[in-house]
């Protein structure tokens, strides 16, 4: 299904700017997936290589807050990606 | 490996030239380029070849942690930078035209994936990186927070862990308590690669200590013999050090300094037991700091700058006042350099990576400062001018070829 992604300010580098894209998925982990293979080396950048979400990244469907990257998607939902607060 | 002598040895030391102008022919045959790393990007200082006007460029990775920025001295366009951010993950970034264009690493260095239901470790910060040996080129080391060791057989654009130093530390015993993190966490770093046997490594840990690998990473021994441990229980640790930096001579490989928490050391291989040469420092001073460096021509010389190590660890210059010591003997004795340095109320930070020196003669000592302050000695640390102020805090200075 088709979820819209908002991207925040520190990934615009890899989405040559787009504040907002759109994915193929069924779960957080597919729209990381494709994000990946569209934009290389994003996914890395907010989830480690065990598959954690990084600790000042935050993932919202809808206004939800997930917290594993298995969570799935209902047609309709949306993505954001947040960027938490992390000192100066 | 070879048992190569000092070049220097038995030879007559030098007099260091705390009280002399510096030589009004100082120069360099070209201009410095100066890779600095900092906590909110990378910047470059390019000076002209009498080393005493700098131009400041940058920043590059503007608002980026930026550990550490190495040139690659068998292709000296292309450099490498350790790059993270408050929110984002670890990665690194490559230029092969001295900084015009950066590109990021395919896949940085990232530890395999645990089995399903262990808990598996994750690259906080690409901590150091190191060029291979100068007959593997395209080779490159690099070392995290937590501790791990990575190696690039392409440039930089793929990384993959040097799993038989993991494996070997975990097989150690008390390896928990003795690979403890730092307040900066658990830091592999001082990656050296003997320039006459490329396989032939050190590795020091902080805290863990120092390892050699003479087979490219596939096995390792310990080498800490003689190195103090005070924050620990007892006297003799194989391993559990806390080596804050270690190099070696580029014209005697087999002599290495280390700039321990507990001391400066020598040690002169095939020996393995490193002399405490913090001993010969002034006992108002002590020995305690982050940095060292070598003279890329005479190995009996080298030059550190001493932190206050005393009740909380202040780690910042001695009283307000800093200074750079030299020894011109392998640390038999040692000089106080800070001509030109502060007086007074200058209580700034020297990490680890932030002290280097460059190959003119006379020789170019740089270091930085946590307070954002550049310093340059053309006179291998007679006197000193501050080149630069006000960049962010400063983590490390690399000096590019040539």
């Amino acid at each position: 299904m088709k979820i819209p992604v908002a991207i925040p300010s520190p990934l615009l580098s890899y989405t040559g700017g787009a504040a907002s894209v759109e994915v193929n998925a069924s779960t957080l982990a597919q729209a990381l997936e494709e994000l990946d293979r569209r934009f290389p080396g994003i996914r890395f950048r907010i989830v480690d290589e065990q598959d954690r979400i990084r600790p000042h990244i935050r993932f919202f469907v809808n206004e939800r807050i997930v917290r594993t990257i298995d969570a799935p998607f209902a047609v309709g939902d949306t993505l954001t990606v947040v960027c938490a607060l992390s000192g100066g | 490996m070879a048992m190569k002598k000092s070049a220097a040895a038995g030879r007559a030391p030098r007099k260091l030239s705390s009280k002399k102008p510096a030589p009004r022919r100082a120069s360099a045959s070209r201009g410095i380029v100066m890779l600095v790393g900092t906590r909110k990007g990378a910047f470059v200082m390019r000076s002209d070849t009498s080393r005493r006007i700098w131009k400041l460029e940058g920043p590059h990775h503007f608002g980026c942690v930026v550990t550490h920025v190495v040139a690659d001295p068998r292709e000296p366009k292309v450099w490498l930078a350790a790059v993270k951010t408050g929110h984002l993950g670890p990665t690194v970034f490559r230029t092969s035209d001295a900084g015009k264009t950066w590109k990021e690493a395919k896949n940085p260095p990232a530890f395999p994936k645990a089995p399903e239901g262990e808990q598996g470790r994750a690259v906080d910060t690409v901590f150091w990186l190191t060029p291979g040996g100068a007959d593997e080129p395209g080779v490159w080391w690099a070392g995290t927070n937590p501790h791990g060791l990575f190696r690039s057989e392409d440039g930089g654009e793929t990384w993959t862990e040097v799993t038989a130093l993991s494996a070997y530390l975990a097989s150690l015993d008390h390896s928990k308590e003795a690979f403890m993190p730092t307040p900066g966490g658990a830091i592999t770093h001082s990656i050296l690669v003997d320039p006459r046997d490329s396989a032939h490594l050190y590795v020091s840990m902080s805290v863990g200590g120092t390892f050699e690998s003479r087979d490219r990473g596939a096995t390792w021994k310990p080498m800490n013999k003689g190195v103090a441990i005070d924050y620990m229980p007892g006297q003799e640790f194989e391993y559990g050090q806390d080596p804050h930096c270690v190099v070696a001579s580029p014209v005697n490989p087999d002599r290495l300094y280390q700039q321990n928490h507990c001391g400066i050391y020598r040690i002169d291989r095939p020996s393995n037991e490193w002399i405490r040469i913090g001993k010969n420092m002034p006992k108002a001073i002590g020995d305690i700091g982050f940095v060292i460096v070598t003279h890329p021509r005479d190995a009996d010389r080298v030059w550190v700058i001493p932190m206050d190590g005393t009740t909380v660890w202040p780690r910042t210059s001695i009283g307000g006042k800093p200074a750079v010591f030299g020894s011109d003997n392998a640390g038999r004795s040692w000089k106080r350099l800070d001509r030109g340095l502060p007086r007074a109320n200058a209580w700034h930070t020297v990490y680890r990576q932030g002290f280097a020196c460059d190959t003119a003669k006379p020789l170019g000592l740089y270091f930085g400062t946590s307070s954002g302050q550049l310093w340059a000695s053309r006179d291998e640390g007679g006197s000193w001018t501050k080149i630069c102020e006000d960049l962010p805090a400063i983590l490390s200075v690399e000096i590019a070829a040539p």
